[in-house]
């Protein structure tokens, strides 16, 4: 992205391997920004640290996505964040691996900001996040199956008919209105 | 139902789809509220919304309330979701940039701008001159016409209808100024990658500039309806106010960010078109509530109509699209008279722009915040994944915290403060 201070980025990495090196497992710049990939130990710890910490101060979140690399890479998910800091300006990249049917840390408890994010990224491309309050869908309906985001999912849909009734109305609601009726 | 004669004519039918069709109404409710815990006794629960006048778009909050007070408020999103993130993948660069006009579609412009800005940084091009400077020109009306909205319609929703009136007839000149450059008010499309897609009208620049003449005296009328009205006042000042550094913790940006004191703004902070050669000032606030946005909001205005009156003298003369025909279509006179340049026409239609393989951000200032882009190319003619870091969606969610503890009559004005577009919320 334009507007990076490449010539802070020797000193960034720098201070990020002197702290970190057991925590990430590569670090390299990419077109002016760092770009980090983290090992999932120890990966609160170090988000927390990056928040804080003196010389980072990345007190913003500024995005928080997925990708699926089902095919491409051997672990299937990326989870990709991006932090920014408004006192000197930079930005840096994170990315954590995580694997079919793994879940992931939440980061809510170090920026706010990550609540609808991370539902999003479950709800689309079906990663779980632990220690996040409520990890249910967002934008979908909640009786929707399969999350649209995944390679693997059809682009025109997984056969449904789209009636309204056949996507909005999931069979347990059905279950329970029969039973109210009754009462 | 077993011990019942099944009923095979057509009436039964549809009177079988219409019980069917209130099941699925009442669900939709059901889902919505099902993360809510019982209401407890002495309170009230107030729907606001999907389709309400005062929510400007398909949202909806489920409010509780206690007398006045707002004690809990949970907004429900997803009405207006078109997955345009799946679709980018299945569509080539520049068929994606219908996808961005959809987003905000208050201001499709300054979409189109971002997407065409990040994929020219993609590719290391740069638009040439010409376009660059049109291209400021109509991000800034576009900001006009969005901030217009939002204050405007701010001022209807706590009771002030004549503001609107005066103030909303010149989002509807920036639209025919659209109308008469690219064919379509909403819809826009204007920019490709490379540039623009035709040049500009010739009366664009007179266009301009009497929207330039006439705007100012009604923005100031604006300003005395409501600025100093003492109920607008009341209303306003210290409602849903954001402190920085919960603003910040959030991922607020644009103006929202700003009225809460924070002066970051991706046209100085990362200058793109021409917003490195032009004077503007970033306006800030104090206290993050709904007057100080609407603050902010006013003067951003005025310093738009500066930044448009720096460049309309100046638009350079020259090409308004690069004169690389992998990236641009060559012009018809030259397709249908020239071998090659038919060929350059039907190897881009056809195959569309090759982006080299990489991860790549790029980030605009939009009217509502940080437009962001992450795109993974695998080499193709279509990304691997586009993502879209829509800023209503990041600042939307700490809605509730803005509303808590207030009045339900403050719960419409910070929404409509916050300027919360559905179509960008749900992507």
């Amino acid at each position: 992205m334009r507007g990076l201070r490449p010539e802070q980025n020797a000193e960034l990495m720098e201070n990020i391997k002197k702290k970190f090196s057991n925590d990430i497992l590569h670090m390299e710049e990419n077109r002016g920004m760092v770009v980090i990939q983290a090992k999932k130990e120890n990966f609160l710890t170090l988000m927390k640290s990056l928040k804080d910490d003196k010389p980072f101060m990345f007190d913003t979140l500024m995005d928080l996505t997925a990708v699926d690399y089902s095919g491409v890479k051997d672990i299937r998910f990326e989870v990709i964040y991006m932090l920014f800091s408004s006192k000197t300006l930079s930005r840096i990249r994170l990315k954590l691996s995580i694997a079919e049917k793994e879940n992931a840390p939440s980061v809510i408890n170090i920026w706010k900001g990550a609540n609808w994010p991370e539902r999003e990224v479950f709800d689309l491309m079906g990663i779980r996040f632990d220690g996040h309050p409520l990890m249910e869908r967002l934008i979908m309906p909640d009786g929707y199956i399969g999350h649209p985001l995944r390679k693997d999912f059809p682009i025109k849909g997984l056969g449904e008919d789209y009636l309204i009734e056949s996507i909005l109305m999931p069979v347990k609601n059905e279950v329970n209105l029969k039973k109210e009726g009754s009462k | 139902m077993s011990d019942q004669i099944p009923e095979t004519s057509n009436q039964a039918n549809s009177q079988q789809h219409s019980e069917l069709r209130d099941y699925a109404l009442y669900s939709v409710l059901r889902d919505a509220v099902s993360d809510v815990e019982e209401l407890p006794d002495g309170l009230m629960r107030l729907n606001l919304g999907p389709s309400h006048p005062a929510t400007h778009g398909i949202l909806q909050n489920i409010i509780d309330i206690d007398g006045e007070t707002i004690v809990r408020a949970r907004p429900v999103i997803g009405y207006v979701h078109r997955t345009f993130e799946k679709l980018g993948e299945a569509y080539t660069y520049n068929q994606f940039l219908t996808c961005t006009d959809r987003m905000n579609y208050i201001s499709p412009p300054m979409n189109n701008v971002a997407w065409t800005t990040a994929v020219e940084e993609i590719l290391e091009i740069k638009a040439p001159p010409r376009a660059q400077v049109i291209r400021t020109i109509i991000n800034e009306l576009s900001r006009i016409a969005d901030h217009i909205i939002c204050n405007g319609i701010l001022g209807v929703d706590v009771g002030g209808y004549t503001g609107f009136l005066y103030i909303y007839h010149f989002r509807e000149a920036v639209y025919n100024i659209m109308e008469k450059m690219v064919g379509a008010r909403l819809t826009t499309t204007f920019t490709r990658i490379g540039g623009l897609e035709m040049d500009i009208y010739p009366d664009f620049v007179k266009d301009v500039k009497k929207f330039l003449k006439d705007y100012p005296a009604i923005l100031k009328d604006f300003n005395t309806l409501l600025i100093h009205n003492r109920i607008f006042i009341d209303r306003c000042k210290g409602v849903g106010a954001i402190s920085a550094e919960n603003a910040l913790a959030w991922g607020y940006t644009g103006p929202n960010l700003r009225a809460a004191g924070v002066p970051l703004d991706l046209r100085k902070d990362s200058p793109y078109l021409v917003y490195d050669q032009v004077d503007f000032d970033i306006p800030v606030g104090f206290d993050g509530s709904v007057y100080d946005r609407f603050l902010v909001r006013i003067e951003e205005m005025e310093q738009s109509m500066r930044i448009i009156r720096q460049c309309i003298d100046n638009i350079p003369e020259g090409p308004w699209a690069i004169d690389d025909y992998h990236i641009t279509m060559p012009p018809k006179e030259k397709v249908y008279t020239s071998m090659e340049e038919l060929i350059y026409h039907f190897k881009l239609v056809m195959h569309s722009i090759k982006v080299p393989a990489g991860e790549y951000y790029s980030a605009v200032e939009a009217a509502n915040g940080e437009l962001g882009f992450y795109v993974v190319s695998d080499g193709t003619e279509k990304p691997y994944r586009v993502h879209v870091r829509r800023p209503c969606f990041w600042y939307y969610q700490s809605y509730p915290e803005l509303v808590e503890g207030g009045l339900i009559s403050d719960a419409v004005a910070v929404m409509s403060s916050l300027n919360v577009i559905a179509g960008e919320l749900d992507g």
